[in-house]
């Protein structure tokens, strides 16, 4: 058998699709546990690096700590969380978000802080406040680099979430544990064909979003 | 007015960007602050809307001292242009210039239409208004610069070396048009550039800076190019200020020479015999435009023989400079002096110029010369 086979067998098990270790409940929770980090990770990162660019200053700083952080084994942490905290979401967001912060953070510092300063030095010769200066003149020029930053960060949590099932929790990464445990390894491509298929939507939606945040006016000096 | 007393910059690392510099600048006039780079000509403009905090020293606006305004409210109160503009990319370019408006709380649509108010008066096309200013040329986007600056209708605009960064034809069209728009609004205009042509074009008055953040001399351009006040502002004002200062001295008072212009169709043995020795004489048409210059002992009344005479200056407009200028280009030497419709008044030699220019330079001198005549103004205006 050929992984195409394992993948048309798997979809096609009417089985696959009903009950509490069916597709669409796995995949929701894989989106909840996605959604749930990329936020945390987004609240920490964001505020942060917009005002490190903002100033220029910490930026030594920041590089140290997102090399620390990307330095952290993912499973690893998720190991010792688990035997810190035991069962439950905590010790599987403690690592996904440790995951996340590092893009998050350098490309909102980098994007904001490489901002042409001659509209920055306009906006504050006309009075801007300096919090204006930040959300209407530097985010909007930064708004398509600081989002390629959430973008990859999403999709390494998705990807990444799949660990989640190590400590017996839901998820599609519920179909490789079991699939290599239970030497089904028709789950085991299974469930690796839908963190795929649900990394290409990550990259759909953050599309959409940039069409929709984006002023034409900076897209198409970013594409020029 | 702007009043700046005894002001300095120092920098902790001993620089000293402007030292103890006193300069008063009035309403309803352009002036200029001209030097080589680092003469600290940017950093004194940054403190007047205090982007920049003097070191020691006062700045007065109308007799109040800056340090006690809010100093967002009062950057607001101060247009402000710079050298690409410094558009906001993501904003169209009415949105661009609505920015000041906006930020004193006027409504969206207040603000908008007062953009559109504005894009007309910098000469800017109506259908602009919407688009990005990625989409415009480098001259378009400097004159929406110039409208986000003006959009709150502050009585003070400081502008930056804001022609700098473009080619030389658009720099003159967009001098031309701050003229302009400076004789509607009557601002008082503080305008940094290192280019003394520039200075002398735009400047009521021009204050020399020199390197170390002194001032060298603050006069009017005329008296600027006439009387420097040492070697440094004779240097940095060219080695043509003499041919530059007659762009002062107008062509009203120029006598000119009637006896060589005659109509088309004029019988050539009155030609020879009016014309006595002289080679050449001016051929107009029926309504008295120049056609061409014309040797009479040659000459068979063919207009198309005619030797082109090239380019005519217009009596009481332009400058002597100009009228020098037509002369040397002459192909016979004289000048074609017309009136505002173009019609031939005279004409004018090399040698006639230049009594005008000796006759202008003693009547200058009889004046007081911290005086700026209304006269040098006027000829400003169109030159």
């Amino acid at each position: 058998m050929n992984v195409l086979n394992f993948i048309e067998s798997f979809f096609t098990n009417s089985a696959h699709w009903r009950g509490y270790d069916g597709i669409p409940q796995r995949v929701w929770e894989h989106i909840q546990y996605s959604v749930a980090a990329l936020s945390i990770a987004a609240a920490v990162g964001l505020p942060i690096g917009l005002v490190t660019g903002h100033t220029g200053r910490g930026g030594n700083a920041l590089a140290f700590v997102s090399a620390a952080a990307r330095a952290l084994p993912t499973f690893g942490l998720l190991v010792l969380m688990f035997v810190w905290l035991g069962l439950g979401v905590l010790p599987v967001m403690v690592p996904l978000v440790v995951l996340a912060i590092p893009p998050i953070l350098i490309t909102t510092y980098e994007a904001v802080r490489t901002v042409d300063p001659s509209p920055v030095d306009a906006a504050r010769g006309m009075g801007m406040s300096e919090g204006k200066i930040l959300l209407q003149v530097e985010v909007p020029a930064a708004l398509q680099l600081i989002l390629s930053g959430l973008r990859s960060a999403a999709i390494q949590i998705v990807s990444t979430a799949t660990i989640a099932a190590y400590v017996s929790l839901g998820g599609v990464g519920r179909y490789i544990v079991d699939g290599l445990y239970q030497r089904n390894y028709e789950k085991v491509v299974g469930g690796a064909t839908l963190t795929a298929v649900l990394a290409l939507l990550v990259l759909v939606v953050f599309w959409a979003v940039g069409r929709g945040a984006v002023s034409p006016g900076v897209r198409r000096r970013r594409a020029a | 007015m702007i009043a700046i007393e005894e002001v300095s910059k120092r920098y902790a690392d001993g620089t000293v960007a402007v030292d103890c510099l006193s300069l008063q600048i009035p309403n309803h006039s352009i002036t200029v602050l001209v030097g080589p780079s680092g003469c600290g000509k940017t950093t004194t403009l940054r403190m007047i809307n205090r982007m920049i905090e003097p070191s020691s020293g006062t700045i007065r606006v109308d007799g109040e001292d800056i340090q006690h305004k809010p100093v967002n409210a009062l950057r607001r109160s101060m247009g402000y242009v710079i050298q690409n503009a410094g558009l906001f990319q993501h904003r169209t370019i009415l949105d661009n210039i609505a920015t000041v408006p906006r930020l004193l709380g006027w409504s969206k649509q207040r603000a908008r239409d007062r953009a559109a108010e504005l894009m007309e008066r910098v000469g800017l096309d109506p259908v602009m208004a919407r688009r990005y200013p990625y989409q415009l040329s480098g001259g378009q986007q400097q004159r929406v610069g110039v409208a986000r600056a003006l959009a709150a209708d502050p009585p003070i605009l400081l502008m930056d070396e804001p022609f700098s960064a473009v080619d030389p034809v658009v720099r003159r069209g967009l001098q031309e048009e701050l003229l302009r728009i400076q004789g509607e609004l009557g601002k008082a205009i503080v305008f940094v550039t290192h280019d003394m042509d520039e200075a002398i074009t735009v400047g009521d008055r021009i204050a020399v800076m020199r390197t170390g953040g002194k001032l060298a001399q603050f006069a009017a351009p005329d008296e600027l190019l006439s009387s420097p006040a040492d070697q440094f502002v004779e240097e940095f004002l060219g080695g043509d200020r003499g041919i530059r200062g007659l762009s002062f001295l107008s062509t009203r008072d120029l006598e000119l020479d009637r006896s060589r212009v005659f109509p088309v169709g004029t019988d050539r043995k009155q030609l020879a015999q009016s014309t006595g020795p002289q080679p050449h004489v001016l051929i107009t048409d029926a309504d008295g435009k120049p056609l061409g210059w014309a040797d009479p002992s040659v000459w068979d009344g063919d207009v198309e023989a005619l030797t082109p005479y090239g380019q005519s200056f217009e009596v009481g407009r332009d400058s002597l400079r100009i009228a020098l200028d037509r002369a040397v280009l002459s192909p016979t030497g004289h000048a074609v002096a017309v009136d505002g419709a173009g019609r031939v008044l005279g004409t004018a030699g090399q040698e006639r110029v230049g009594a005008a220019i000796r006759a202008a330079r003693q009547r200058r001198a009889a004046e007081s010369p911290d005086d700026p005549s209304e006269d040098s103004a006027q000829v400003k205006a169109v030159r």
